[in-house]
């Protein structure tokens, strides 16, 4: 390329390929290359988006103002809000509510406690953390059905190995399944067992990022290690605590399979009083147990609201931290 | 202070050594990761009557292959494993090359709306699925798709974390100059798609379609709604399994070690890559 001379004006041409004339046909590609073909390239994710992840929701919300059956449903009545009425005044509906709002919780807050401090140590240089770090993120490759199966096992009231290992401290067996809170204590810790290592990889990557620079400045200012953990560490870490506070919330508001499955025959109904059933429990029980679609999908939407009011916060957090 | 070298990784300079108590901790930690599995071998390899005595067993007992049989056959084991492999293997495939064809779009090209797209991507994250399931099954009895794969796998071929999570890598690790100077050589972006992007992303793909199988072999809500047991994938399997149709808990849990096992093998063999994935994805995320 010929240098131009290292003046400094504005006005300087910027140098704009002309086609030569007689090319214009491979012009013509050549420009619907630069217009058209990103869009192509993007059109898969809206398309399939579109199909199965935006036309159902919406449609899920037309459904919910009728009255559809799961054998029929083709025989639509129109209720109104008749179904967000009824869900209103359900009992199973905020009870599903609170189960959700206590589990998630139980399931997060420790969680993402423990995830950091596992960070901190994993950030130290160590022997064997390579494989420290492999062992913490193994929960995460078992399935939630085998890990429910597994930890309903090994809470169970009778022959459990958690009682059995409480019996030898002197602890009183206890019924974990049938209590209120020792049933959403259990399914919590499975969640907190399949979650942690995840989001303490996540956390150390943040950590490795944090300029040395601080961490000097702050030392020699003569900050303890703990000073350090509290006053440079977890200030820089605040949008990537943010954003898996956002992603476990998701995920707690949706939770589905361990206390569908953590009951064994209990099923849908989330324990015997639906002491832990959830409302991803509920919308399966109110579909696909007692065939209400039309219920189901204002349970649905009423998730789906939740959701929009987690990202609202998120939004209002997340711009009040930038301004921080 | 250090070097200036070591100051260009960040990090690395405030590297310090663990003590004893680090290293307790997070034997601990390893331990309660770990132990659940191993038990999930020895109650798999003894027998419902041993399990349900005090004290619980430790070691694996002999009954293993007897168990792994009555749980093959029991609920479609084997059924499960072969449609699960193909599930998350097609799903996987489909997500990687539709992630990496927009990842590239919203990394080097230009187009108007572009960013704006890129929101909308990121926002269609904050939309579970499980809020659609209600249509969504009514359309699959509509095309006659109940109970088949292609109803589970559809509706997953593309993922918003997978789109941001290329674009992101993409960004930093492919030289726009690159594509410049195949662009002066008169190539159109579907080749340079093909000989300049895919060698580069080829590290980010690998680790983006093993996360995105082992999401796949693990999802449990909607495959459970739209298949039943005659043609299930091992989540099903296992949840009809754990919900009572098998009295013998040996075998359920011969069932869970059967449907965790072939992850477990990639975890044991690709363990590192998948470390460095995750945290190569939050840093940028």
């Amino acid at each position: 390329m010929a240098a131009p001379a290292l003046t400094d004006t504005h006005d300087a041409p910027a140098p704009v390929p002309q086609a030569p004339p007689g090319r214009t046909r491979r012009s013509l590609s050549d420009w619907l290359d630069r217009t058209a073909a990103p869009y192509a390239y993007v059109t898969p994710f809206f398309a399939v988006f579109a199909a199965f992840g935006l036309y159902p929701l919406l449609y899920t919300g037309w459904i919910s103002l009728h009255r559809v059956e799961l054998q029929t449903p083709d025989r639509r009545e129109w209720v109104g809000l008749g179904n967000y009425t009824e869900m209103l005044v359900d009992d199973r509906f905020w009870n599903a509510l609170w189960n959700t709002f206590t589990i998630g919780v139980i399931s997060t807050v420790p969680q993402l406690l423990m995830a950091l401090g596992l960070a901190h140590l994993l950030n130290y240089k160590l022997r064997g953390s390579a494989f420290f770090r492999v062992a913490v993120l193994t929960p995460h490759a078992t399935s939630v059905a085998a890990g429910t199966l597994v930890f309903s096992l090994m809470f169970g009231r009778d022959f459990g190995m958690i009682n059995w290992l409480l019996d030898l401290v002197g602890v009183h067996p206890v019924d974990w399944e049938s209590g209120h809170w020792t049933s959403q204590i259990a399914i919590g810790s499975i969640v907190t067992w399949r979650w942690t290592g995840y989001n303490a990889l996540v956390y150390l990557a943040a950590m490795q990022s944090v300029p040395t620079d601080l961490y000097e400045a702050s030392a020699i200012d003569g900050a303890s290690r703990w000073q350090q953990f509290r006053k440079v560490t977890i200030p820089s870490l605040r949008p990537t605590i943010l954003f898996t506070v956002v992603v476990s919330t998701i995920g707690a508001t949706q939770l589905f399979g361990e206390p569908l499955l953590f009951g064994g025959t209990a099923g849908a109904r989330g324990g015997t009083d639906g002491q832990y059933q959830t409302l991803g429990v509920l919308l399966y029980q109110q579909g696909w147990a007692l065939f209400h679609f039309g219920r189901a999908a204002a349970i649905a939407w009423a998730m789906f609201l939740i959701l929009i009011l987690i990202a609202a916060v998120n939004a209002l957090v997340s711009r009040r931290l930038r301004r921080a | 202070m250090t070097t200036p070298a070591l100051r260009l990784r960040p990090g690395a300079g405030r590297q310090l050594h663990g003590g004893p108590v680090t290293f307790v901790v997070l034997a601990v930690a390893a331990i309660v990761s770990l132990f659940p599995l191993y038990w999930t071998v020895v109650a798999a390899s003894t027998s419902n009557n041993r399990i349900t005595r005090t004290p619980p067993p430790l070691v694996p007992g002999a009954n293993l292959a007897h168990n792994l049989k009555e749980a093959y056959t029991q609920v479609h084991m084997g059924t499960a494993l072969v449609n699960t492999f193909f599930v998350a293997g097609s799903v996987a495939l489909a997500t990687v090359l539709f992630a990496t064809l927009a990842g590239f779009a919203f990394a080097k090209l230009r187009f108007k709306g572009r960013s704006l797209l890129l929101m909308l991507v990121i926002g269609t994250m904050m939309v579970p699925p499980q809020l659609g399931v209600v249509p969504l099954f009514m359309l699959m009895g509509d095309l006659g798709w109940s109970n088949q794969l292609q109803a589970v796998v559809l509706p997953t071929l593309v993922s918003a974390f997978g789109v941001f999570f290329m674009r992101q890598y993409l960004a930093e690790a492919l030289p726009t100059e690159l594509i410049e100077a195949a662009r002066v050589d008169g190539a159109h972006s579907l080749r340079i798609f093909w000989h300049v992007v895919l060698p580069v992303a080829r590290p980010a793909m690998a680790v983006l379609g093993m996360l995105t199988f082992v999401q796949s072999w693990n999802d449990l809500f909607w495959p459970m709604i739209v298949l039943n047991g005659d043609n299930p994938t091992v989540q099903v399997a296992l949840s009809e399994l754990g919900q009572g149709y098998v009295p013998d808990r040996s075998v359920i849990m011969a069932g869970a070690l059967l449907g965790t096992l072939p992850l477990l093998l990639v975890f044991v063999v690709l363990g590192r890559q998948i470390v460095g994935g995750i945290m190569q994805g939050a840093v940028k995320g």
